[in-house]
């Protein structure tokens, strides 16, 4: 699969998101503070826009109104024509997609950073597509920028035509993640958190726009391999819950055997997987209805090829 | 003092429908409810709110744990009603009437909350010597797991609960667990104050004397509300030396509040107080970011069933 190609010029066009899930509450508070007071996101090379990407389910502090805006994003439903009885989300992804997007376009934003919490136990993580070589670049900052805070670099490797996330819409992007929080409380730690991740990035852009060159590097990441449903009975209702030994043991190493679930009738059900994997989103309260327990990935070390400066242009004479 | 022995017991899960441990042991005991069962005893295992536990969502028009007041009970049944409001009559219906001969001995509402409580028992009135001394009995029976009870007495903020109809209302509160989750350890904690409440109500019934007792109680003061602005949008959050220490003494001039650019709000009463629910998400929409308790000391007579 291809990288994308890194940017040959200055990002000029940046855009932050929040309330993408309208219930977490870091990247909601944020949206609406920057959009009220957007000083902290001026650069002097580049402006930073604030969104709030998802309005009608941030006013009701839920997660979304008819469907998950964050899977959204796809050709499909981009392209798609509008209809009067269409889920809220499809309006509001075709909306952003004209505004900051579109996406695959030369018109597109440069670069787009979304805001999420999740309620399992998975600290600063940031989420990434693997062939992003800038959002790679920005991620392995971003760790050294915060060498006392545990983080962590989720990578999937989708090609640009099977992405549908928010942060895919834009000719770069990444996610932040940051938890535990609950849905729909804003905890002064992580929110404190999650702005001076965001004033990292844009301090990284600034110093790429300045000319500075970041060499190539290996980057520990988890790598995304797939889900793990919870237990159910022949009706469809849960059987178990997570297990005490798994609970909020996020990114620690699984072995075949452990214990995963915890039958309501009291016996524990194993992993049965042929070897160690590291458990990610475990019991994250929105992913009970997508029927996920949690994500299996795999730990592994890869090189990140380095970040070239850009090439100053000789300045025009007018 | 003598009391009647109790024969008709309630355990509630779902009144709020995106608090899942109620739900789950609820749904569990209606399909085998062995572990429930105690010799003369009826235990009903039922779900209050079943439209909000379908959508996983705390109501669907408003709060069914406020509306069991004789206000809305006395309402006359419309589909025009919030559906809160005629589910409560259903409930008052089948385990009430509220304040009358007929209505269950007892009723365990259980809920979670967001705020790191631990385990919770909710007492309604001070002066019932039954409750407090089953408090003490599921207190010293949960010990070193820590328990504590919070008493919700109070002219103007005591709430019409769905527990209220009947004779000995118990709320069952643990946490934290975020909403939309189910923790086994929240759960099996929750599970251990209902075996042991229910051992108790057993013992009473089989004839055991309860002697004398006291507990340390916290009593709501006040509610306190997140600073806000013009535009009722929120300015500061609870600070991080408050978030999570929830029966905790917070002392005057001990931080409180952090606001959005950074700036420490300090506690501004006039005495220490230990605040509860602490940054519970279902209260930012009620206006409460913490609530103020003093801590007291609750006195019960002997107890012993009349029966024997």
């Amino acid at each position: 699969m291809c990288s994308l190609p890194v940017p040959q010029e200055p990002l000029r066009r940046v855009v932050v998101t929040g309330g993408t899930h309208g219930n977490e509450m870091s990247g909601v508070y944020l949206a609406r503070h920057w959009l009220r007071t957007p000083a902290d996101l001026q650069r002097p090379s580049f402006s930073t826009v604030p969104v709030l990407a998802n309005p009608a389910a941030t006013a009701l502090c839920r997660r979304y109104i008819g469907r998950d805006l964050n899977r959204t994003f796809t050709n499909t439903f981009l392209t798609s024509r509008a209809t009067p009885d269409e889920p809220y989300e499809v309006t509001r992804a075709r909306e952003l997609n004209q505004l900051l997007g579109p996406k695959n376009s030369s018109q597109a934003f440069d670069f787009l950073l979304d805001l999420h919490n999740t309620t399992a136990n998975m600290g600063t993580c940031f989420i990434s597509n693997a062939t992003d070589i800038f959002a790679m670049h920005l991620c392995h900052h971003l760790q050294l920028k915060n060498p006392e805070l545990p983080t962590r670099v989720l990578v999937y490797r989708l090609p640009k035509e099977e992405t549908y996330s928010l942060d895919s819409v834009t000719k770069h992007g990444m996610s932040l993640e940051l938890g535990p929080q609950p849905q729909g409380v804003l905890r002064a730690d992580l929110f404190s958190r999650m702005r001076s991740l965001v004033s990292s990035s844009l301090d990284f852009i600034e110093l790429f726009n300045q000319g500075a060159a970041f060499p190539a590097f290996e980057m520990e990441v988890y790598r995304y391999l797939g889900c793990e449903d919870f237990p159910h009975t022949e009706d469809g209702d849960l059987a178990g819950m997570v297990h005490p030994q798994l609970q909020d043991r996020d990114f620690e190493p699984l072995q075949p055997g452990a214990p995963i679930f915890q039958m309501f009738s009291g016996e524990d059900m194993l992993y049965k997987g042929d070897s160690t994997m590291y458990p990610l989103f475990i019991n994250e309260a929105a992913y009970y209805e997508k029927n996920i327990a949690f994500i299996r990935s795999e730990k592994l070390m890869i090189s990140v090829p380095a970040l070239p400066g850009l090439t100053p242009t000789p300045t025009p004479l007018t | 003092m003598t009391e009647k022995p109790i024969k008709k017991i309630a355990i509630f899960g779902g009144t709020h429908g995106n608090e899942l441990t109620g739900v789950f042991l609820v749904q569990h005991w209606l399909q085998d409810g062995t572990e429930i069962q105690r010799t003369g005893l009826e235990v009903k295992p039922f779900i209050t709110n079943p439209r909000a536990v379908k959508k996983c969502l705390r109501y669907i028009d408003c709060d069914l744990n406020r509306v069991f007041d004789f206000e809305n009970l006395g309402k006359k049944m419309s589909e025009d009603l919030p559906y809160e409001v005629r589910r409560a009559q259903e409930i008052n219906h089948l385990f009430g009437p509220k304040n009358s001969e007929d209505s269950y001995d007892v009723i365990f509402d259980l809920h979670n909350t967001t705020s790191n409580m631990g385990c919770t028992l909710i007492l309604e009135d001070s002066k019932n010597d039954f409750l407090i001394q089953m408090f003490h009995y599921i207190k010293t029976s949960l010990a070193p797991l820590p328990c504590y009870v919070y008493l919700i007495e109070h002219p103007s903020l005591k709430y019409a609960t769905t527990r209220s109809i009947a004779k000995y209302p118990v709320g069952i509160e643990v946490g934290p667990q975020p909403q939309g989750v189910l923790r086994a350890d929240i759960l099996d904690q929750m599970r251990k104050i209902i075996k042991h409440a229910l051992d108790f109500i057993h013992h009473f019934n089989q004839g055991k004397e309860f002697p004398p007792c006291a507990i340390e109680a916290y009593k709501i003061m006040e509610k306190v509300d997140f600073p806000r602005n013009g535009n009722g949008e929120i300015t500061a959050i609870i600070h991080p030396n408050l978030q999570d220490q929830d029966w905790k003494p917070l002392h005057p001039g001990d931080p409180v509040f952090v606001t959005l650019d950074g700036k420490t709000i300090l506690f501004s009463g006039d005495c220490t107080v230990y605040p509860v629910f602490v940054n519970e998400a279902a209260y930012y929409e009620k206006k409460e970011a913490f609530a103020k308790t003093t801590k007291l000391t609750l006195n019960a007579e002997s107890i012993h069933s009349s029966f024997h």
